[in-house]
């Protein structure tokens, strides 16, 4: 009896090559098969979610570093004059020396306002001369670095290159870190009830050691003055705007969860109308007055003053006082006065 | 060195400069970034941008001129823009050469024969320029007369829209060495596929597109017919092998007679052939020549009358006229719409070298005339239109945008009486915005509107809260209690909330500092008296901002619209009302 063809398969040598039961050739198509359905369980096996996703979990509470000095304590310079570089340089003289913030080695990270892409005459932005000299200050008390940031409202490289901060930075020897989505981490403020699974500018914030904050005093419709507190609304990233609707407790929950070295508040010239962008000379006064502190409520505080304010027009002052961030009076700080002419 | 060397290094050091003008186009300090660059200098130099744009606006404007260099070489010596300058060209040619690596060379001799189809290109440029220019004799009421369509296909716009859109983006999304954030630019995938075909047919055909498509070069074969140096052969007889087709790039068939206005001056023939025949020099070819493209008649005739039905065609829809889009914002310095269209080529340079990246191309929205036109997407890029930023209308080509100065934009200087350029104005969207529609504080817009005084400014209110009528227990010094404990702790001591007493006809307000589950401390002591008299009232307030545009302050950056928290469809949007541009748009009287 003929044995009969089990399939035909057709190749390119002749149309059709007939094969035969074979048992090597069973045996290895069945470990062949064999291998299949086993990778296949297998993977299934490792691969089977039965559950599916869940809903997405909220961060735990992460504590950004203190940065504060411990034995600095809490103090105020106000120093009257026009030259910013000679008001900064007395304040922080006043406040102990840079050397008594910055040590040997240590990495500075420099919070400047860039929010805007204006030029400095229209004190929109933290002032460059301003942001240079404090640099060299840094430097010449043995920082290892100093990097210079900001989350700014409008296009990022435009706001750094047109308030000149970007090059006051670069010359002076500071890092410039602009902002990018890798810089930015998800975190959920301790205590917090606003800031919740929020990405922050926690890159530059991880590598420093030491954070000093540099704002200008400027009139803000939303929450009354947007000055040294207001300024760590630029270490938020995604559509931060949102908060607006609960401005002061923000502004509040910011402070609480950073705590610089130092804050430098600059009200040579204020923005007393049509902040925070301003745009015009106009809306700028001459107030001649440079604010240095470790106390960022006590700073604000002080600050008020220039845009004809009180501590308690401004409710998240208040609240930071309550919060325990600083005082708001800061007198009882007995403030360094200095004038520089 | 063989002259098909000095071509190949030819293509190789314009192919690298086009795609460092290209790097080059960002505003910046560093030498490679926007420092003289002439950075449209390959726009400048296409014969098809000057020609068509001349026929619309009857000008030549700024650098074009370069264009007349162009014409007079190739009158001269025939395409070599095709061969040896144009950077598409040489994309074309290397993947044709990567098509044409694994054929035999009778394989390849045949794909190089002339093909009849390639008469299409030169249809298509009659297509692409008819409508230049014929609008002018067809008297058509509400239609105008012109428009610029040569952008679509001719290879310079063409190629600077690919890498513009498409390839820097890409390239650049990891390193970003060009740009600081990545950039996101509408229409990719038409982009994307245009740009994609002509390359990959290259494999099947090579140089496909210069061969069937290439408007330019079709204008540069009938530019070059006369051209004092040709390609030819020196003697009429030869073996007939065929070989010096096998790497002909313009399939013009130099072993028989020569097509002129194909060769492309690939130089290849003059380096197969064994008996060294074809050279380069003044004298017609040996072997015979056909100068002139072959088109008929009949073909002429009909795309000729196409392409002219087409303008009134296209703007049938009367979007040039009251049926403008509104959502259309053009960059600063934009000319009004058909003025516009007569001088958009399409190349993508403002969204390019836009700063916020704020500048997009149009899609279909706007029609077939609209694509990859420039548009403002406020919602995209990283912020509205920059205040104090005027680069799109200076790296313009044609001027579509006119190159503003800081003072004509911003109405300073002598431009005071003028006043700033507008691009739109903005609309409040009063059910969607926070304080206007859900009682909500926010006015971000407000807070970002570059312009000084504001063009946005606020109505004060206070609005009373749902549930807000409250009865009083006791009030003691700054501490006020209500009968029905429905309070949420905390929830009232965000600074905006007030507690208002009426009573005999006078209402007092005072902030809340804070709130429990049955009580509120307030900011300071209500007037005892009052509080205690019999039938008081309290209610709890809410204190809103709500943002009101001022039409006369307004230029429509924009920056509003990108900042507006309410993320999907901004409650605060820009619209053409008022643009500068058009007088037909403007919004109000003076």
């Amino acid at each position: 009896m003929r044995e009969r063809p089990l399939w035909a398969v057709t190749d390119n040598q002749s149309l059709t090559t007939v094969f035969t039961m074979d048992r090597r050739d069973f045996l290895i198509r069945l470990a062949k098969a064999g291998a299949m359905v086993g990778g296949a369980a297998a993977m299934g096996l490792i691969l089977h979610d039965p559950k599916g996703p869940s809903a997405p979990a909220t961060p735990p509470p992460t504590r950004l570093p203190d940065f504060s000095v411990g034995q600095a304590g809490q103090k105020i310079a106000i120093v009257t004059g026009s030259d910013r570089i000679k008001t900064v340089d007395a304040a922080i003289e006043a406040l102990g020396g840079m050397g008594s913030f910055v040590k040997k080695a240590d990495r500075v990270l420099i919070k400047v306002n860039a929010a805007f892409a204006s030029p400095p005459s229209l004190c929109a932005t933290t002032n460059p001369v301003l942001l240079a000299e404090v640099v060299r200050l840094c430097f010449l008390a043995g920082a290892a670095s100093v990097a210079v940031t900001d989350n700014p409202i409008n296009d990022p490289e435009s706001c750094f290159s047109l308030t000149g901060i970007g090059e006051a930075a670069k010359s002076a020897g500071a890092e410039l870190i602009l902002p990018s989505e890798s810089l930015f981490t998800n975190i959920t403020a301790p205590g917090s009830t606003l800031i919740r699974d929020w990405p922050v500018f926690t890159g530059p914030i991880e590598k420093a050691t030491k954070l000093i904050g540099i704002a200008p005093v400027k009139d803000h419709h939303r929450s009354g003055a947007s000055m040294a507190m207001k300024n760590w609304y630029g270490f938020m990233g995604g559509r931060r705007n949102i908060f607006h609707q609960n401005i002061h407790t923000f502004i509040k929950d910011l402070a609480v969860m950073i705590k610089p070295t130092l804050v430098i508040l600059d009200g040579t010239s204020s923005m007393v109308s049509n902040g925070p962008t301003g745009g015009s000379i106009s809306d700028l006064k001459e107030t001649d007055t440079m604010i240095a502190s470790t106390d960022q409520v006590a700073a604000d505080s002080a600050g008020a003053l220039l845009l004809g304010k009180t501590p308690k027009d401004l409710p998240y002052i208040l609240k930071a006082q309550q919060a325990g961030v600083g005082t708001s009076d800061f007198e009882s700080l007995h403030p360094i006065r200095i004038s520089t002419g | 060195m063989r002259i098909t060397i000095v071509r190949r290094i030819a293509q190789g050091f314009f192919f690298a400069l086009f795609l460092w003008f290209c790097i080059c186009a960002t505003q910046g300090q560093s030498f490679w970034r926007l420092r003289g660059w002439p950075v449209n200098w390959f726009l400048q130099l296409d014969p098809l941008v000057a020609l068509s744009t001349a026929l619309t606006t009857k000008t030549l404007y700024a650098g074009l001129i370069w264009a007349v260099a162009t014409i007079g070489l190739t009158a001269v010596l025939g395409r070599f823009f095709c061969g040896w300058v144009c950077p598409f060209g040489a994309l074309h040619h290397l993947f044709g050469w990567i098509g044409s690596h694994a054929r035999t060379v009778r394989e390849k001799i045949a794909l190089n024969q002339y093909n009849k189809n390639q008469r299409i290109k030169y249809y298509v440029l009659l297509a692409l320029l008819v409508p230049t220019f014929a609008g002018s004799f067809l008297k058509l009421d509400g239609v105008a007369s012109s428009t610029l369509l040569g952008g679509f296909l001719d290879p310079i716009p063409l190629l600077y829209r690919s890498i513009n859109f498409l390839i820097l983006p890409l390239a650049d999304s990891s390193a970003h060495f060009v740009f600081a954030a990545q950039r996101h630019y509408d229409l990719a995938w038409l982009t994307a596929l245009v740009f994609f075909s002509a390359i990959l047919l290259n494999l099947a055909i090579p140089r496909f597109y210069c061969r069937f498509v290439c408007p330019l070069g079709a204008l540069f074969g009938l530019i070059g017919r006369y051209s004092l140096w040709r390609i030819g052969k020196k003697e009429a007889e030869c073996s007939r092998c065929g070989i010096c087709s096998a790497r002909c790039e313009g399939a013009c068939d130099p072993q028989g007679s020569i097509r002129i206005s194909e060769c492309l001056l690939c130089m290849n023939c003059l380096d197969t052939c064994k008996d060294n025949l074809p050279g380069y020099s003044t004298s017609r070819s040996a072997g015979g020549e056909i100068v002139s493209p072959d088109l008929s008649k009949r073909g002429f005739v009909t795309t000729a009358l196409c392409a002219a039905a087409a303008v009134p065609l296209l703007r049938l829809d009367g979007r040039l006229g009251k049926n403008y889009d509104a959502a259309l914002i053009r960059p600063p310095g934009s000319l009004a719409e058909p003025d516009f269209l007569d001088r958009c080529l399409r190349c993508g340079q403002c969204a390019r070298v836009c700063p916020t990246n704020v500048i997009e191309p149009d899609g279909f929205r706007d029609g077939i005339e609209g694509l990859w036109t420039p548009r403002l997407n406020m919602r995209a890029g990283t912020s509205g239109c920059q205040k104090n930023c005027t680069l799109c209308g200076h790296i313009c080509p044609t001027a579509a945008i006119r190159p503003l100065s800081l003072d004509e934009k911003l109405g300073l200087g002598k431009f005071r009486k003028a006043g700033p350029i507008r691009i739109g104005t903005a609309f409040v969207d009063r059910g969607r915005c926070l304080p206007w529609a859900m009682n909500k504080p926010c006015i971000v817009c407000q807070e970002n509107c570059p312009v000084s005084p504001k063009a946005i400014y606020v109505k004060e209110s206070y609005a009373l809260v749902r549930d807000g009528v409250l009865e009083v227990a006791n009030v003691s010094g700054t501490t006020v209690s209500v009968v029905k404990p429905a309070l949420k702790a905390h929830h009232f001591d965000t600074g905006d909330y007030f507690l208002s007493l009426v009573a005999g006809g006078v209402s007092e307000k005072r902030r809340i500092l804070s709130n429990s589950k049955d009580s509120f401390t307030l900011e300071s002591a209500l007037s005892q008296d009052r509080a205690s008299a019999p039938g008081g009232k309290f209610l709890l307030l809410i204190r809103l901002q709500a943002p009101v545009v001022d039409p006369e302050r307004c230029v429509g950056c924009g920056v509003c619209e990108h900042e507006c928290p309410v993320s999907g469809q901004r409650a605060i949007r820009v619209s053409a009302e008022g643009e500068s541009r058009s007088r037909k748009h403007s919004l109000l009287l003076d």
